[in-house]
This record gives structure tokens, sequence and C-alpha cells, in this order.
């Protein structure tokens, strides 16, 4: 699954989910991410890294404009989801964190059990009829993260009393319990040990035939295994954006070289 | 370490290094200075208890009283000469008697009672047997006689209060020395009171009445009781729930999660925690100026009183429930955010119920300051001698009701010893009530406290 047999050519041939047109974030005075451009591909895993503070964490909350909570930040350009401009006044966004799917750093299960961690998306928007069309939805969303024969004979104890590989997973579960056309996940595997990490790439890989992916990652191992495309950001700028492949075996800059062969980061 | 320049030359190290079991100075220094702490830390906990023991002692051993009487149990010959002279047996006519008339049935019927016991007893006086009963006891008589006019005539037997001093004999309080110096009471009137309780006519026993009488006046503190008090307390606990807890909720939600960090709301949060630390007397002012002379509310009332500990209370609500709210993780709302919840849904679904332990604890604990409360109250008047009950709600917010810490200092300020103890049986009241809602917080605290 992690080799190079991944299909390469089909990725060429992927609708455009997101486009960032010359997007600029302030924190306050501050500016964090500068002028960046990208095309983000439909049914792709696409990687974000960079070392720390490089503002690929920023760009990946401007997309779900969860940006929004925090006061002092500026958002500048554009970012285009299937077209239309996630900033324009006339979006709500509640409605666009919808279908734009989140999972944090660190697993972040409300303090409820299982099935309600998994059920709450899927009631807030009133995407079930009844108590079965739930149920239904909660055991796809379980399954679709892998989680499902862990826990379907303790649905109902609470999310916070599973592991952590497994906490990341429901929350995965969460989000995609919504049925998101794109998943944002920002370091998801940070707080993880080597084995949840590779249940939750092995979960990313899957995720990817159903919408697009966007994950950032401090480990550039991880990007090599997970994504087709990556982009290298640093000190705010979107330095490179290409296949992954060539990202790792030819960078065409050398802010890039020198980062993954460790001499920055 | 030897190398560091504050410890001690290298020669004299090595000479110890060897050896673990001797230490050297700095150590037996360091040690020293922990031993020295701990000790100090355990004598301020020694004098915290000892000050709460000698305290509760103190109010238990001079409020408990308070919670016993002594009644007099006496066949009262209802002399219609005295209380219906017309005849007529017409409550309206009756009731012109007064309770002075009442007061001569009851000598009566205490002489009777002595001269049918056979009680003899040395220099006894008519003051003396006067003083043996309450004055309360002719207004109950008057009472049952004017509800019941066919009484008159007959004899009934009537349970009545003993006097201030009766009681207080057989609760320690006089003696019989003291007796000798007190103008209203002498030792023949202890002896006969003596005398009475051997016949089992004169018993002390559990008084309900400290809890359900109002005040009463000077000269009868054996039948002063909280009653009023207790449900003027209750009535503007009522109003402070009503008021102070939704506002302050609803206040510290928009400060913390909705409103926007500018300059405005900076003063409006420094001000909130000035509010806190304004005496409380100043509310109390502020409530005469702006409840009573401003909005025309009557003084002694409830709602004003209420209103005063609302504004009290506000500021400790509000600091106590964005401090709950500050402690929920803000990944539990990113969590909330991420999945589409609006911001009003996140803060109800997930913060709230997470902060819940805490708005609850401070509310609780607010409301206990509240009830504990006596400075303001004394400015708008709630200090005022109120022996009529308030109506029941909603009408009783705005009649005259004493409160609980206010009947206290009002007690305290009499004369008769009786009302020292009867404050000191009030202050165990208010404790017993401080102590009910602090057991709740600890309850509703376990109850929906939740890890993440």
């Amino acid at each position: 699954m992690y080799d190079t047999t991944r299909p390469e050519t089909a990725v060429s041939q992927q609708d455009t989910k997101i486009s960032a047109r010359n997007v600029q974030v302030y924190y306050g005075e501050k500016q964090a991410i500068k002028d960046v451009n990208v095309e983000i591909l439909d049914k792709t895993v696409t990687a974000f890294i960079g070392p720390s503070g490089c503002g690929k964490s920023t760009f990946l909350r401007c997309i779900n404009r969860m940006n929004d909570t925090i006061d002092i930040a500026r958002i500048e350009g554009e970012i285009r989801l299937d077209g239309e401009d996630v900033y324009d006044r006339r979006v709500d966004p509640v409605q666009l964190r919808a279908k734009v799917g989140m999972v944090f750093q660190k697993p972040n299960p409300f303090p409820k059990s299982i099935y309600d961690n998994v059920a709450y998306g899927p009631r807030i928007h009133g995407l079930s009829r009844n108590k079965a069309d739930l149920d239904g939805i909660v055991e796809k969303a379980l399954r679709g993260a892998a989680l499902w024969n862990e826990v379907k004979d303790r649905l109902h104890e609470p999310g916070t009393g599973l592991s952590g590989g497994q906490q990341q997973r429901l929350c995965i579960a969460r989000a995609v319990a919504t049925a998101p056309e794109v998943l944002l996940m920002d370091e998801p595997c940070s707080a993880l040990d080597p084995i949840a990490t590779s249940q939750v790439e092995e979960l990313i890989d899957q995720l990817r035939e159903q919408f697009s992916v966007v994950i950032v990652t401090h480990s550039m191992q991880q990007a090599a295994r997970v994504s087709q495309k990556t982009a290298f950001f640093h000190l705010g700028n979107l330095v490179e954006y290409g296949d992954t492949d060539d990202i790792f075996t030819k960078p065409q800059d050398s802010r890039t070289e020198a980062y993954i062969s460790g001499r920055i980061g | 370490m030897t190398d560091l320049p504050l410890s001690q030359p290298g020669a004299a190290r090595t000479d110890k290094a060897g050896s673990l079991l001797a230490q050297d100075a700095r150590i037996k220094s360091r040690n020293a200075a922990e031993k020295r702490f701990r000790t100090y830390g355990a004598t301020a906990i020694g004098i915290a208890v000892l000050a709460l023991v000698v305290l509760l002692v103190t109010i238990i051993g001079n409020g408990a009283g308070a919670f016993r009487q002594s009644y007099l149990t006496l066949p009262v010959t209802l002399d219609a000469e005295l209380i219906d002279p017309e005849g007529n047996r017409d409550p309206t006519e009756m009731s012109q008697i007064l309770t002075l008339s009442y007061g001569r049935v009851l000598d009566q019927a205490v002489q009777d009672a002595i001269s049918a016991q056979n009680i003899q007893i040395e220099g006894l006086v008519e003051d003396d047997i006067r003083g043996l009963i309450s004055r309360e006891a002719s207004s109950q008589v008057r009472n049952r006689v004017l509800e019941d006019p066919e009484l008159v005539g007959q004899t009934v037997e009537f349970n009545v209060l003993a006097g201030g001093r009766i009681d207080g004999y057989f609760k320690n309080r006089v003696t019989m020395e003291s007796a000798e110096r007190d103008g209203n009471t002498s030792p023949a009137q202890l002896m006969l009171a003596d005398a009475l309780k051997e016949r089992g006519m004169l018993v002390t026993r559990f008084n309900w009445n400290f809890l359900t009488n109002p005040d009463a006046s000077d000269q009868r503190p054996e039948a002063a009781g909280v009653g009023v008090a207790i449900l003027g307390s209750l009535y503007m606990m009522l109003v402070v729930l009503v008021l102070a807890v939704p506002i302050g909720v609803a206040a510290s939600i928009y400060l913390e999660e909705f409103a926007p960090k500018n300059r405005l709301t900076d003063i409006i949060e420094v001000n909130i925690s000035n509010l806190a630390a304004v005496p409380s007397i100043v509310f109390g002012i502020l409530g005469l100026a702006a409840f009573i002379n401003f909005a025309g509310l009557p003084q002694s009332a409830p709602i004003v009183g209420g209103l005063v500990l609302t504004l009290m209370t506000l500021p400790t609500i509000i600091i106590s429930t964005r401090a709950a709210l500050k402690a929920v993780p803000p990944s539990i709302r990113d969590a909330a955010l991420g999945v589409g919840a609006s911001k009003m849904q996140s803060v109800f679904h997930h913060v709230l119920p997470l902060a819940m332990p805490g708005i609850l604890t401070g509310t609780i604990i607010g409301l206990a300051q509240a009830l504990g409360e006596t400075a303001p109250l004394l400015l708008i008047g709630m200090v005022a001698f109120v022996t009529e009950y308030p109506d029941p709600l909603p009408q009783g917010l705005f009649d005259p009701a004493s409160a609980l810490p206010v009947q206290v200092y009002n007690w305290t300020q009499r004369s008769d010893p009786a009302f020292f103890e009867r404050a000191s049986g009030a202050i165990i009241i208010l404790l017993i009530f401080l102590l009910c809602m602090n057991l709740l917080a600890i309850y509703l605290r376990r109850k929906f406290e939740r890890r993440w």
C-alpha cells in the first residue's frame, strides 16, 4: 500500500476540488501566509509539509474557516471550493464546515458515548430521519474509520475511554459521519504511537476513494507514505507543490531539498 | 558538583564523598528548612481548626438553649366577668377586651393551681405569680377564646409559655443568686417553678415555635422565633436565584464565548472584577437610592433585599462562571465547530455541560454569600421589627419581612440575655442552611463532573 505502485496516472485526471488564489493571512500585524496559490485535487491525498511555524496549519484552517474563531486573524485572497469562494459574504461557515470536515492534532472526542460522538454531526445537520437511519450512519462512519469491530459492543461507553489511536479514529469517524467532501487533517498522528499511526495512515489511504484529503504533517516519511501530492511551506510561502514522488526525489527548489534532506526544519 | 562556585572546597568534599550516611551541611540546612516549613503549615492548619472548633462549640453552647423551651400546662377558668362582661358571647364585642383582662384570668389560674397542688412557698408575691407565665400567654388565650366564644365560663387546659426568667432557670442562665439581684424574678418564683416542675405541670421540651414564630418584643424573648426571618431569607434567595443566575450565566457566556475582545469588553471585565470587591454596604446604599427612593418599592420587602443581593452576587457568579468556561479545553470547541456545529451549538451542547460543575459551585457559593449578608439589608429597612408573616408568593415579596442574619444582628442588640441565646440559635440555623448549600454544591459537582 505504501510502495510505489500508487496509481500515479489516475491523479492527473482528477478534478480540482479546492483552488486558492493569492491567499494572505495576517495575525494582527504579523503575516503568517504570503500569497499562496494552490490547486487541491478531488479524491487525492495532499500533504502539507514544512518546518514548525511555516504556516501549513494556518493555511489548512483557512480552508474550512476555522480561523474565523481567532479574533486577530485576517484573510485576503480567495479560496474556492468547487468554484465557490468560501469567504464570500453569503457563505455560512457552519454550512461550509459540514462539507469540509476536520480532524485535529490531539484526539478530541466529546466527553460523551462513542455513539453520540459519531451521531452528533448527523444529528445537528438533520441527516437522519429516524433512529435506524442514524444507527446506519454511525455504523458506516465507524466502519469507514476502521473502528467498528473494536467498539461495536460498547457503543454507549464514553469515547474518552478509548486508547489514543482509537480516539483519533473516532474523531475521523465523527468527521466522516457528516458526509464531507473534503477532510482536513492537522497532524492527525503526532500524538499517536507507531502502531496507531500506521492504522490511521491506512485509513487515510482508504478515505481517498471517497473524498479529497488534506493532511498537515511534520513527518516527511508520512507525507511520502500517504500522499499523492505534496506542498512544501516555508516561512509562510508555498515553496513547492507537486507530485509527492517528484518533491521527494527531484525537488525543484533548494529550500525544499534542504528540508527533505534534513538541513533545515 | 565540585566545580560549582558555591560548594565547599574540593578537599573537604572528597573526605565525605565516599559515605552516603553522613549528611553535609547543605543537605542538613535544606532538610531543616523543609522541616520548618512543614511545621509552619501544620501550625497554621492547627490554628484554623482550633478557631473553628472554638467557634462551633461557643455557638452551639450558647444557641442550643434556643431549641428548648419551658411550657406550663394549666387549667384556666375563663371567667365571664372578666372577658365577656356583656355576656353576649359576641366575638366583635369580646374583641374590645384587651389582653390585660386575660392576664388577670391567667394570674388567677396560677393562683388556683398553687392552692390545688398545695404548694407553699415563703415570700411569694403577686408579681412572682404574674412573671411565671410569658406575656405571650394572654394573647394566646385571648385568640383561642375569640375563635370559640363558647369556651367562656368553662375551665380549659392551656399549654402556655413559661416566662423568660423561668425558662432561663431551667437552662442554667438564671440562678438563685442572680435572681436575688434581678428585679424581674426572685428566688421564691424559682422555687415555685421547681415545685410546678416536680408536679409535672412545667416541662421543658423541644421548641418548634423557635422555627415558626415571628420576632417578639423586648419583654417576651421566650416567644421570639425565626419564622419570618427564614421566610424572608427564602424569598430573597428565590429572587436572587431567579435574577442573578440567568443574568450572571448569560453575561459570562456572552463575554467569554461570543463578545469580541476589544477595549469595551476589557473595561466591562475590569469593572466586573472591581464590583466583586465593593463592600456590601455600598450595594445597600445603592439599593436604597435606586429601588426604594427612585423606583418606590416598599421598605423592608424581600423583593428589594433580593434585588440588592442580586447586584452583590452577580460579579461572583460571573467571575466563577467565566473561570469554569475558560477551563473547558479549546479542543472541545474546535471539535464541535469542526463537525459543523454553530457557535451557539458548540457552547450549549459541549462547553456548557463541561463547565456545569464549576458554574453550579460558583452559583451556590454566591447564593450562600448572599444568604449570610447583613450590611446591605440594614440600609433597606430589613432590620425592622416584623411580627407578621409575609403573604405567600408572589404578594409576599412586597410585604415586610426580616432575614436570618439581620435577625441575629437585631437580637444581639437587645438587653435581655435570653435574646443572646436566640441569636446564637439563629446562627445555628443559618450555619445549617449554609452547610446544606455547600453539600448541594459538592453533590452537584460530583454528579456533573465528566472527564475528557
